[in-house]
């Protein structure tokens, strides 16, 4: 396949664009066989993010390739995907923070069933989820809000920010080469109870991670941490749940 | 019940049947709220065009108002207030009453779902200043947003998720429901528009990994289906709030209530329309323009930016042309956050700091970050009762039919909604939708459907699937979004509304000759694009005809030509009827409206100032 450079950089207006060239991976399940890379040229701003140049090529081009979105900033978690080899969001990656000299690969996560261009099924990923049980465990029903300090809601604040875009499981080499591994998006929300001075479950939730397929498994490459678009410290959250397995309790 | 079969010519799409007691479409916060009310005591299913977590209560930022008085003194009372006076008298005073009142329970139910607030010194609830909210009906701001840091929308959506999970709710995720099955209803009385009396038995899906149809019969159908923002180009709303829900409601015959209030975020990153929370001026942040000047001080005198935002975005936009907007085409104001310090921004606005180093290269802890209006929540909807019952004509329940959250207007929040008052609606609203509805369901019996209710979504697929014509559809929404920014955005006038009218017109001349480039079945988005594009065109006409016959202007309803609030002549709400062919040229010649009184229980209306 062809590799561009980047054309130089026209005026328009007071604000300069690019030409960027997309290679996306694109699978059609009706037509193809195999998934193919097809190149893509793009004008482009380089506060434009790839996400913009996703819906360029879809809405000016090729109304066929197929990816999710919604929010468009980060918060949905439907657009995360492999943008130069590395787990992102689309709608978070910044053309000015990409080398446009070389072009954009873009293609889908892996270590999920490919359902068609950068679509995956997200099936599995959310059965690992539902498996940890995520979700508050409490015997009582107060009348009023359960008292928690500030300092015990900081105990488990990170992993609240979790979006469930899967950047992280899909990043982890655990789970590609053994998809019954929860994951790490699993391990973080139930991270995310475990440490809740409010839940009475953490003794089942620890139970399940001590599995086979548990945090036993992380190899602590910190792919995870590196690609989850919230700045989670995802392996710093699965260490803990580790030493809580062995301690007996959070 | 039917034992509906696919008819004999249908032998490129499969169609598939199910039963529930209740169905509701959406599982943005108002649905799975329903869901969890509703699913304990009845067969429910949730369809949903996305993942349920995809849906935008997660970027709701800034928090829940309830008078919860966690650190000063509140009462629901004070809270009733703000919302009718925010709302520029056009709420419905007996629904902001429940609002208020319920919002409270709503709180501590999320709580004890697991929801992480904020928490005081001693452990309760935090709780923040919003735009609007006062202590004893005006005098000060008062502290009554509860709130998780700037994410407090996504929390409630994680836990309302959680909790959906516990309970083991079905979804159907990234089914878009098309189509909403109406029979004759014998007992009904005949509503006033175009609509017969009919009643709810289901709705038709499409399934977007298969390109499947799904008919879902149901005793209770809920909609939940959020915004449509997407109606105009500058908006912090998601590209699917196409508004799906209320468009199908429309297309049915139901009328829909208040149409021209749409509301403008004040604090939208200029130039993208990304939402920044109101949080940040709870927290202190200051409006100011070009000469930095906190121009506030002017308008509104004693909350200043903690105004309403209708109050503020028409302000800054008045800034800007005046000519004191900053940067080099000096349009756009300026929200200063850097006297706030780095910890309040790291900790309390975690998020939307990060939005603006993202996404404008801006760090708000050292310099101010340039904002203006963006498009942001649709005031009017699908008209409900207080029990979230959908209405045909002023007082006509369909039966079987629920709204709640941002799709429906109950009406809490009138001309012009208080921030933090939207998830409390789909709180409330939601559970209510959620209650009644399930109890209608274990009352009632399943209807018999319609023979081959599926028809109608077949041929709008197959149509779109189809399409070989030469106009390209993004080509056309943008066409709309762009006009609806130019001329029916903060500032109307009737020429500029007549201006949208036409667009729409040719728009949808030009929509007949679309041409579609994917023909699959599996995760076919184009084709769904273009039928999103149909319901956009449908509903920024309604906004705009609504629009055009509100001559006065209250809350998110600015008129330059009739600059004043009527009372005697518009002191009331706005039902616009589909009553002809929508193709037909003239607004005028397929759209009707009509009007509804305002419930006023205890707050006469009076002049809004701040």
């Amino acid at each position: 396949m062809a590799t561009k450079t980047a054309q130089p950089p026209v005026e328009s207006g007071e604000v300069t664009s690019f030409t960027v060239t997309f290679i996306v991976r694109r699978f059609d399940p009706e037509n193809d066989a195999e998934p193919y890379w097809q190149d893509f040229d793009v004008e482009m701003f380089s506060t434009d993010r790839v996400l913009d140049g996703l819906h360029k090529i879809k809405w000016e081009v090729d109304g066929s390739l197929s990816f999710r979105r919604s929010c468009a900033h980060g918060i949905c978690g439907s657009d995360a995907m492999r943008i130069n080899g590395r787990n992102r969001l689309a709608c978070k990656t910044l053309i000015k923070d990409l080398d446009i000299s070389q072009p954009v690969y873009v293609e889908a996560i892996k270590g999920l069933p490919l359902e068609k261009d950068l679509i995956v099924d997200m099936e599995p990923f959310f059965e690992s989820y539902r498996q940890v049980q995520p979700f508050l465990i409490a015997s009582s029903k107060p009348d009023k809000e359960r008292l928690q300090s500030p300092e015990d809601r900081a105990r488990f604040d990170d992993t609240t920010k979790c979006i469930l875009c899967a950047a992280c499981t899909s990043s982890c080499p655990v789970f590609w080469t053994d998809g019954q591994y929860f994951g790490p998006a699993a391990i973080v929300n139930a991270h995310r109870f475990i440490f809740d001075s409010r839940d009475e479950g953490s003794q089942v939730r620890l139970d399940i991670l001590n599995d086979k397929e548990g945090v036993w498994r992380c190899r602590t490459t910190f792919n995870c941490t590196e690609a989850c678009p919230r700045g989670i410290e995802v392996t710093k959250a699965i260490a803990e749940v580790k030493q809580a397995v062995l301690r007996g309790r959070p | 019940m039917s034992p509906a079969t696919a008819p004999e010519h249908d032998h490129a799409t499969t169609t598939h049947h199910h039963q529930f007691d209740v169905v509701i479409v959406g599982a943005g916060g108002a649905g799975m709220r329903a869901a969890i009310e509703a699913g304990p005591h009845a067969k429910t299913a949730v369809i949903s065009k996305l993942y349920p977590t995809r849906s935008h209560t997660g970027a709701a930022q800034g928090g829940m108002a309830a008078a919860l008085a966690n650190i000063e003194e509140d009462s629901w009372e004070w809270h009733t207030f703000d919302t009718v006076k925010g709302g520029d008298y056009l709420v419905d005073q007996d629904a902001a009453e429940i609002l208020a009142k319920e919002a409270i329970d709503a709180v501590i139910d999320l709580e004890n779902m697991g929801l992480p607030f904020n928490r005081t010194p001693d452990g309760k609830i935090d709780q923040r200043r919003f735009g609007g909210h006062t202590r004893d009906h005006g005098k000060a701001p008062v502290r009554r947003s509860c709130y998780a840091a700037d994410r407090t929308g996504h929390m409630i959506l994680q836990t309302l998720f959680q909790n959906c999970v516990k309970l083991g709710i079905e979804f159907y995720n990234e089914f878009y429901v098309l189509d909403l099955i109406m029979v004759d209803d014998p007992d009904a009385k005949k509503p006033k528009g175009k609509a017969r009396p009919q009643r709810a038995a289901g709705v038709v899906a499409y399934e977007l990994a298969t390109g499947d149809i799904h008919v879902f019969h149901a005793k209770s159908v809920v909609f939940a289906t959020g915004g449509f923002g997407k109606i105009y180009k500058t908006t912090s709303n998601a590209h699917t709030l196409t508004g799906d829900g209320v468009g199908i409601i429309w297309r049915k015959g139901i009328p829909l209530e208040d149409m021209e209030f749409f509301q403008f975020h004040p604090t939208g990153l200029a130039g993208l329309g990304i939402l920044l929370t109101e949080g940040a001026r709870g927290e202190g942040a200051i409006l100011r323009n070009a000469s930095g000047e906190r121009f506030m001080e002017r308008y509104a005198p004693t909350i200043k930016d903690l105004a309403p935002r209708d109050i503020i975005a028409r302000h800054m936009v008045q800034e800007v042309a005046e000519g004191r907007g900053g940067g080099p085409n000096k349009d756009y104001v300026f929200l200063d956050c850097t006297h706030l310090g780095a910890e309040v921004l790291e900790t309390k606005l975690p998020d939307i700091t990060e939005f603006a180093r993202t996404y404008l290269g801006v760090d708000p802890v050292h310099e101010p970050v340039p904002v203006m209006p963006t498009a942001h929540y649709a005031m009017g909807g699908i008209p409900t009762n207080v029990k979230a019952e959908v209405l045909s004509d002023n007082d006509t329940v369909v039966k079987g039919l629920y709204a709640a959250g941002e799709c429906a207007c109950v009406s809490v929040h009138g001309s012009n909604r208080l921030g933090t008052n939207s998830l409390l609606d789909i709180n409330v609203f939601g559970k209510r939708a959620g209650r009644y509805s399930v109890e209608y369901a274990n009352s009632a019996e399943f209807v018999p459907l319609p023979d081959d209710p599926a028809k109608a979504v077949r041929e709008m697929i197959e149509d779109a699937r189809t399409a070989k014509g030469t106009e390209r559809l993004s080509v056309l929404r943008k066409e709309l979004q762009e006009e609806m920014d130019r001329n029916a955005q903060v500032f109307r006038t009737d020429a500029s509304l007549k201006s949208v009218a036409a667009t729409i017109h040719s728009l949808r001349e030009r929509y007949k000759n679309i041409g579609i480039h994917d023909r699959g079945k599996r995760f076919n988005t184009d084709l769904l694009e273009a039928i999103e594009l149909g319901f956009l065109l449908d509903i920024a006409e309604v906004v705009v005809a609504s629009a055009m016959n509100r001559k006065e202007s209250r809350g998110g309803h600015m008129r330059d030509d009739f600059p004043d609030r009527d009372d005697e002549n518009f002191m009331k709400h706005t039902m616009a009827y589909l009553t002809g062919d929508a193709t037909s040229a003239n607004v005028e010649d397929h759209i009707s409206i009509d009007w509804k009184p305002v419930v006023i229980t205890n707050y006469p209306p009076m002049e809004r100032k701040y």
